[in-house]
């Protein structure tokens, strides 16, 4: 009991005092229930689930495992639609995938049969000829791939290809990022350079950005706000303002103090 | 060597090469020790290739077998491709049509030999039908479980950036589907090498089928007949190696590697 007191008193509900949140509504989900249909079982998923984003936000989801989380980002990007509830984006309810908002996968989704330039401008159809060159070599720069326009995927390190796969998605210029634990499959090391590699292009492009994991570092290293979510079926359980400026010293008291309070609320001792 | 090591250049030739000699040493030792009658040696085989070559046939009916197999072949793979492509898209059509497929399929193209003869006479188209046929039910069943088979996330991310369903399969079924469906070509091909010579015996008169069946019944020279069977033998093995090339393109290569 003391320690749940502890972690309400560690989070203050006041959300006025963030900054991040006088910012104009971007995403608004509602109500967001979901569940399948697996072999005559109905398993639910997601239950009651309401989130708002900021324009130009952050915000992490984490959960554990098999949470629901990724059918939560699949359902407000628009991929499969949800059992209950609606999802809202700049006040249009969200029918479908759009180019304006891009979801970048859990896996290496960039295309095996394109080059890093042919991935970078596969969304960029529309644009002239001249128009999608200057575009793809803004990008290329951007994530750090000169010299390897004319690679293919297969000849490029882990970390490279999900560099790649942001570029494709930020090339078409969206104003949402949705990422699926982007960097799950990568070593630790490439981890957090990639981590502040995010980052630096988020403050360069200013996306909203909403980026599922089961990372608490990970999350409280990049997010303005984080969604804990509960395990299944899923609901918010907790929201954490993350009120440490960028670039953030993760050995400081506050980052230990709000990363301990997260363990807790999710149940776990950090204790090896 | 130990098993792990890479052969070294000059072993890679070598080896085979060696091999190929004593075999037809030992073709040629058996040939004169049985003093056999029905089947030739390697030597009077060699002479009998000199002779067709001298005849200018040898290079005529390979290029005769060749350009059946080609037109045949190519008309099943122009209409297999996008076929399969579009019953891999829509499964219901798939699970329509997929029975249809599944009882022909193993159906020998030889058996259908009786009914290519009355539809296109003896000749050319005959024995094209033929390996259409033959060529036609790799190729669709590799394209549909292709198609099948393409990773949800791509065709995801081809929604995603604004395609319209022909752009997708176009630009990311089609080229998530290909090495796969390169894999349906090469088997098709084989078979449809496999075909040329049965539907040559029967339909037609040229070719290396036809030299075959000929050079039995023109007085028996099995040292042509043999003579036949090696070039059939060699040029289906560089149809093949020629075909393999294709793996080795940039942007197909990651199809043919276990990881990417």
């Amino acid at each position: 009991m003391a320690s749940i007191i502890a972690v309400v008193q560690k989070f203050p509900r006041t959300t006025a005092t963030s900054p991040k949140r006088q910012l104009q509504s971007k995403l608004h989900a509602e109500n967001i229930g979901m569940i399948f249909n697996r072999d005559s079982n109905c398993v639910e998923v997601l239950e009651g689930i309401d989130l708002e984003v900021g324009e130009g936000e952050f915000v992490c989801i984490l959960g554990p495992s098999g949470c629901g989380k990724s059918t939560f980002l699949n359902i407000i990007a628009g991929f499969i639609s949800p059992t209950s509830g609606q999802v809202s984006i700049d006040g249009e309810i969200v029918r479908g995938p759009d180019p304006r908002r891009i979801f970048v996968f859990q896996e290496r989704g960039v295309f095996p049969w394109l080059t890093v330039e042919g991935n970078i401008g596969f969304g960029l159809f529309k644009l002239s000829r001249a128009k999608r060159a200057e575009r793809i070599a803004h990008y290329v720069k951007l994530v750090g791939l000169e010299g390897f326009e004319k690679a293919y995927p297969h000849e490029l390190s882990g970390g490279m290809k999900q560099r790649l796969e942001v570029a494709r998605a930020l090339a078409v210029n969206p104003d949402v990022l949705f990422l699926d634990e982007p960097f799950g499959a990568l070593d630790s090391i490439t981890r957090l350079t990639m981590r502040s590699e995010l980052l630096r292009i988020w403050e360069a492009e200013r996306k909203t950005i909403v980026f599922v994991t089961h990372d608490i570092e990970e999350s409280i290293q990049l997010a303005d706000r984080v969604v804990v979510m509960s395990a299944r079926p899923a609901r918010i359980q907790r929201i954490v303002n993350i009120d440490i400026s960028h670039p953030r010293d993760i050995s400081s008291r506050r980052y230990i103090e709000l990363r301990n309070g997260i363990f807790e609320e999710i149940g776990l001792a950090h204790k090896v | 060597m130990t098993a792990l090591a890479q052969p070294r250049k000059w072993e890679k030739y070598f080896w085979p090469l060696l091999a190929g000699c004593l075999f037809l040493l030992l073709w040629q030792f058996l040939v004169m020790w049985s003093d056999t009658r029905v089947f030739p040696s390697p030597v009077s085989v060699g002479l009998g290739m000199a002779e067709l070559m001298h005849k200018g046939l040898l290079w005529q009916y390979i290029l005769d077998s060749l350009r059946r197999v080609a037109s045949g072949y190519l008309i099943a793979a122009i209409l297999a491709i996008p076929s399969g492509l579009l019953l891999g898209w829509y499964p219901v059509a798939a699970s329509v049509v997929d029975p249809v497929i599944q009882v022909i399929r193993p159906i020998s193209p030889i058996a259908w030999i009786p009914l290519a003869i009355v539809w296109f006479g003896v000749g050319d188209a005959a024995a094209t039908f033929l390996i259409f046929l033959a060529s036609f039910f790799p190729i669709i069943v590799a394209s549909m479980n292709g198609v099948r088979n393409v990773p949800t996330m791509y065709r995801r991310a081809g929604r995603n950036f604004g395609l319209s369903p022909a752009k997708i399969i176009a630009k990311v079924v089609f080229p998530a589907a290909l090495p796969q469906i390169i894999i349906g070509l090469r088997i098709a091909l084989g078979i449809a090498w496999l075909v040329v010579v049965a539907a040559e015996m029967i339909a037609v008169d040229s070719g290396l089928g036809y030299l075959v069946i000929d050079s039995r019944n023109s007085g028996k020279r099995y040292d042509l007949v043999v003579a036949a069977m090696v070039m059939i033998g060699l040029t289906g093995l560089g149809l093949d190696m020629a075909f393999r090339r294709t793996e080795k393109f940039k942007s197909l290569r990651w199809g043919f590697q276990n990881e990417s």
